[in-house]
């Protein structure tokens, strides 16, 4: 069942349609996969059996009855931090230990609506705060192609269960970078849309100027298809935009004739892994193989970008965790003297070390007196950040840079240093705060073996442009993993069983 | 101390009074906001604050805001927004509050009070919109929240310090409420805390500019006890500073029981909010069409139709202010007065009959099943003479009672008014004959026999005959047969 696990979601979809299987042999290869692997990697927060089961039934004979949703069988993982009915929720914390989410999240109820599968829930940094999944209460989460390494985070879960076969697909979200890094440490394609094009209704929020729901799969197209059922309007956030979503594969071409690519300097750091750099380079000349035309473009401002990330981002969470206070859901402390001492309790004990850094840390900055200097300056700063992506879009449709500066950090290397940590979200956190899309598409390996992520951007609302940036080299790329350390993993699983 | 206790001093009041809109739904979600129901039954994953919920905003509650600010001279923003309001307690679902800090909906504006010498301006800084938290329980040994009302929208009037005693902010929360209730914005209903305030209150000696240090009173939901705190709380300040001492910035708390105000822990104050833009709303962005036709659909202000009612129809102030007071009243008086000649007669009407009625049967003005032009067709028999007064009260009931027209009433009933002298002469005859002793008190000069004779006759005639006939035919006839 290795080619079962290894498919992509349009393979299949072509042989859900064809007949070649069922829906329920998809989930059950891909719950053995999730046995043979997911004791050594930690992908996964919980798995539905059950239900995973019963849902893949119902699609085969809606099949049978000519049911042709778009999604109709896929079974697709989402990440612990977006509400599906009837199950927990719990952001990877321990604050939220017990809560059951009493409703779907729209890019979910979109999903289900489209026909998937849910699989299970997958692991993450507490409350999407990290970028390695270091930060999770369940435990850390391992790179399928190195088991020493982190996956990134702070969707780590969702992209290795990807990488590793234990998923087709995941639903992840992006807040400084989340869904790309990991992407790009797993070898797998994570796509982080405008903001405002999928609803972030359900989505439990981290920073809510920035956070988006995004794909992660194992091709662009998957993608591109997974992005088309869950983009769109949405009544029920207010910030989602109201404008129209192109079919699934408007676009995806061969070819990049007449497309103008910009290599911004900026992204391209002192000090970046010179395996990553040859790895996008190769990337970009090959992007020119194709027929685009490649310039070098700027963007000034990208150098306070992680500065302005990490007061804007922790600002919004310190307020959107308030909630988290053990009045109404998840977990309370016992013993506390009045409603004060139970705040303090409860969340002393329910919050891990990072969640707690960024909460004191938004909370200062707006504090009374400080407010202008950090969180208003913040945002000046941000509004020059979209301006440079405004003046590079006039003249280039997409640009190329790097996910990351690195390939994936070892397990430790960086959790007692949180800036030299900070420092990796440089490449990705622009993204967010500009507002625009961004893609990332596995663009070859380092000297050890890890994968290194190709990031495309593109201006607000043109995911088009950047799926077919990344679909043309995708195929001129030819076919990425699995990860060689997966037999290891299972050899290893063996033993212990 | 040297003059203290013969200083005079001078109290500086301002006001901030949330007021609930009357919306059918809560403000960032579609759950109700009807009052009563069991605790937690009108709640849903956003207005308790669930993890991943979103706001989505009522938009009628930004035009009744809007409304309430246009019928007291606010500028209305055509730009304004959100922002979160932080702080922790056990009533608060998300614990931060989506709340206006620095663009309301409405900004400045002013409310008259009184008329002529008395009269004054308090003049409002501003109207903002935000959602109402849960109300804590608390039980023998333990505590819950019922998060019904949490969400609920309210508009937040925040005034100048203008008043300078109490029966000043009395009369401005009396003239806010009336102007809120005409502008059909709030229910207005006091016991189901419609309408709460916060009293910022500070004394200091007369002739000095400066202001005096402020207390806050914090969730006054009655009128009188607003009333009742500031005696308490500027007697409290003027003592403080006779004393010599000085009065503390605090967060104070009313105890009607006690009689005072005590300062609250330290823990319920001294409150850092973080107030920043709310990321997940829009700005609120009015297009001045918009605010035109919400314009245009204003009704007249309380005072202003207070003075009309005095021109228009002529009636005394006194009447004019009652009729006005509220604003359906007003309009029953005016529909009523419309169909009639005498609108003088009518506002007496609608002054007693029709208010001891709404009183008694508890149901609204609009509600009752005796129309205006009943009323006026009621006042319009009187006058010409169909029926006396006492016969009118009795048709009144039944109008009350069953509605209808009351000229048909009388003509079924037979209670029109006997004024054929003929007739009602040989009831005076009869109630001579039938008490001599009173027509000899009278001849013995007893004027106040006639009185009892008078109601004598009216009794015989069941109520209908002519009282000012009946006076006039026993007065002949007992002084004509005293000179005979």
């Amino acid at each position: 069942m290795e080619s079962i696990s290894q498919m992509t979601v349009a393979d299949a979809l072509d042989a859900l349609e064809g007949g070649a299987c069922r829906s329920e042999e998809l989930v059950d290869a891909l719950l053995r996969k999730i046995d043979a692997v997911d004791g050594v990697l930690g992908a996964y927060v919980s798995v539905d059996r059950e239900g995973a089961r019963e849902a893949a039934r119902a699609a085969d004979r809606a099949r049978a009855a000519g049911d042709r949703r778009p999604l109709l069988g896929v079974p697709i993982a989402v990440k612990d931090v977006l509400n599906v009915r009837g199950q927990p929720c719990s952001c990877a914390s321990r604050i939220l230990h017990g809560y059951v989410s009493p409703y779907d999240a729209t890019a979910v109820a979109r999903l289900r609506e489209a026909g998937a599968v849910f699989l299970g829930r997958t692991n993450m940094d507490e409350f999407a705060m990290g970028s390695t999944n270091e930060n999770s209460s369940v435990g850390l989460t391992r790179n399928p192609w190195d088991t020493d390494c982190v996956p990134g985070g702070s969707s780590g879960g969702s992209a290795a269960a990807v990488a590793a076969g234990e998923a087709l697909a995941a639903l992840g979200s992006d807040t400084g970078g989340s869904i790309r890094l990991p992407a790009s440490f797993c070898g797998c394609v994570g796509l982080k849309p405008t903001y405002g094009r999928v609803s972030r209704y359900g989505l439990v929020a981290f920073a809510s100027s920035l956070d988006q729901v995004g794909p992660l799969t194992r091709t662009v197209r998957d993608a591109a298809l997974l992005f088309a059922c869950i983009a769109g309007r949405d009544p029920l956030d207010a910030t989602s935009l109201d404008a129209p979503v192109p079919p699934a594969c408007a676009g995806l071409t061969e070819d990049l004739k007449g497309t103008t690519l910009g290599l911004p300097a900026e992204y391209f750091v002192d000090g970046m892994d010179e395996d990553v750099r040859r790895s996008v380079m190769q990337a970009v000349a090959c992007c020119q193989d194709l027929g685009a035309e490649v310039r070098e473009v700027s963007l000034p401002h990208t150098r306070y970008a992680v500065a302005t990330y990490y007061v804007i981002a922790p600002a919004e969470a310190s307020a959107n965790l308030a909630r988290f206070d053990g009045v109404r859901y998840g977990f309370r402390a016992e013993g506390a003297a009045d409603p004060i001492d139970m705040y303090g309790k409860t969340r002393a004990a329910g919050f891990g070390p990072e969640v707690k850094r960024r909460i004191i840390l938004g909370t200062y900055v707006l504090s009374s007196g400080y407010y202008d200097a950090y969180y208003l300056s913040a945002q000046k700063v941000r509004t020059l950040i979209r301006r440079d992506f405004e003046e590079v879009f006039a003249e280039c449709d997409a640009l190329l840079a790097p996910a990351c500066p690195s390939a994936a950090y070892r397990i430790g290397e960086r959790v007692d240093d949180p800036l030299r940590m900070y420092l990796g979200d440089i490449c990705t956190v622009t993204a967010n705060l500009a507002g625009i899309c961004g893609l990332s598409v596995p663009c070859g390996l380092t000297g050890s073996g890890l994968p290194v992520g190709l990031q495309i951007l593109g201006p607000a609302l043109e995911e088009p442009k950047i799926l077919r940036v990344g679909h043309a080299y995708e195929r001129a790329r030819g076919p990425f993993g699995p990860p060689p350390a997966l037999d290891g993993i299972r050899r290893k699983t063996a033993q212990t069983q | 101390m040297n003059d203290s206790d013969t200083t005079t001093y001078r109290a500086t009041i301002g006001l901030e009074v949330h007021i609930q809109l009357d919306t059918a739904s809560k403000l960032f979600c579609g759950c109700s906001t009807s009052f009563g129901a069991e605790p937690n039954t009108h709640v849903c994953p956003v207005c308790l604050g669930y993890p991943g919920a979103m706001p989505c905003l009522n938009e009628e509650a930004v035009r009744l805001t809007v409304r309430m600010g246009m019928m007291v001279g606010s500028e209305i923003s055509r730009y304004s927004k959100w922002d979160r309001k932080s702080y922790f307690y056990p009533d608060m679902p998300k614990n931060y509050q989506i709340s206006q800090y620095d663009r309301p909906l409405c900004v400045g504006g002013a409310v008259e009070l009184g008329e002529g010498a008395s009269a004054r301006t308090v003049r409002l800084v501003r109207i903002h919109l935000e959602e109402d938290v849960g109300k804590s329980m608390h039980f023998d040994t333990t505590s819950g929240v019922d998060f019904n009302r949490a969400g609920t929208p309210l508009m937040e009037v925040v005034t100048e310090p203008d008043m300078e005693s109490p029966q000043e902010a009395y009369d401005f929360l009396q003239a806010l409420k009336r102007i809120a209730s005409y502008a059909g914005v709030s229910q207005c209903n006091l016991e189901e805390g419609n309408l709460r305030c916060d009293v910022n209150c500070s004394v200091r000696p007369a002739g000095r500019e400066r202001l005096g240090t402020k207390t806050e009173i914090k969730n006054m939901n009655t009128f009188r006890g607003v009333f009742a705190a500031l005696e308490h709380e500027i007697a409290r300040q003027t003592d403080v500073l006779n004393s010599g001492a000085e009065v503390g910035q605090e967060t104070r708390r009313w105890d009607p029981d006690a009689g005072a105000t005590f300062p609250m822990r330290t823990k319920e104050e001294a409150h850092d909010y973080r107030y920043f833009p709310e990321p997940d709303l829009m700005p609120v962005v009015l297009a001045p069409e918009q605010v035109d036709a919400w314009r245009a659909t204003l009704p007249e202000a309380p005072d202003a139709r207070r003075r009309r009612l005095e021109s228009q129809y002529g009636l005394p102030a006194y009447d004019a202010g009652v009729l006005a007071g509220e604003r359906a009243l007003a309009d029953y008086f005016e529909a009523a007065a419309q169909a009639s000649d005498n609108p003088k007669a009518v506002s007496n009407w609608v002054m007693t009959e029709v208010l001891r009625t709404v009183a008694e049967s508890g149901c609204a003005v609009g509600e009752l099943r005796v129309t205006p032009e009943a009323l006026a067709g009621l006042v319009r028999l009187i006058d010409g003479k169909r029926i006396n007064t006492t016969t009118a009260k009795e048709v009144f009931a039944i109008l009350c009672a069953h509605g209808g027209d009351p000229a048909a009433i009388v003509e079924e009933r037979g209670l029109a008014q006997v004024s054929d002298s003929g007739a009602i002469e040989a009831l005076v005859e009869q109630a001579m004959a039938e008490h001599p002793k009173s027509v000899s008190d009278f001849r013995s000069g007893k004027s106040a026999a006639a009185k009892f004779l008078v109601g004598q006759v009216m009794r015989l005639s069941r109520g209908k005959a002519d009282p000012q006939l009946v006076a006039r035919l026993l007065d002949s006839k007992l002084s004509g047969e005293k000179e005979a």
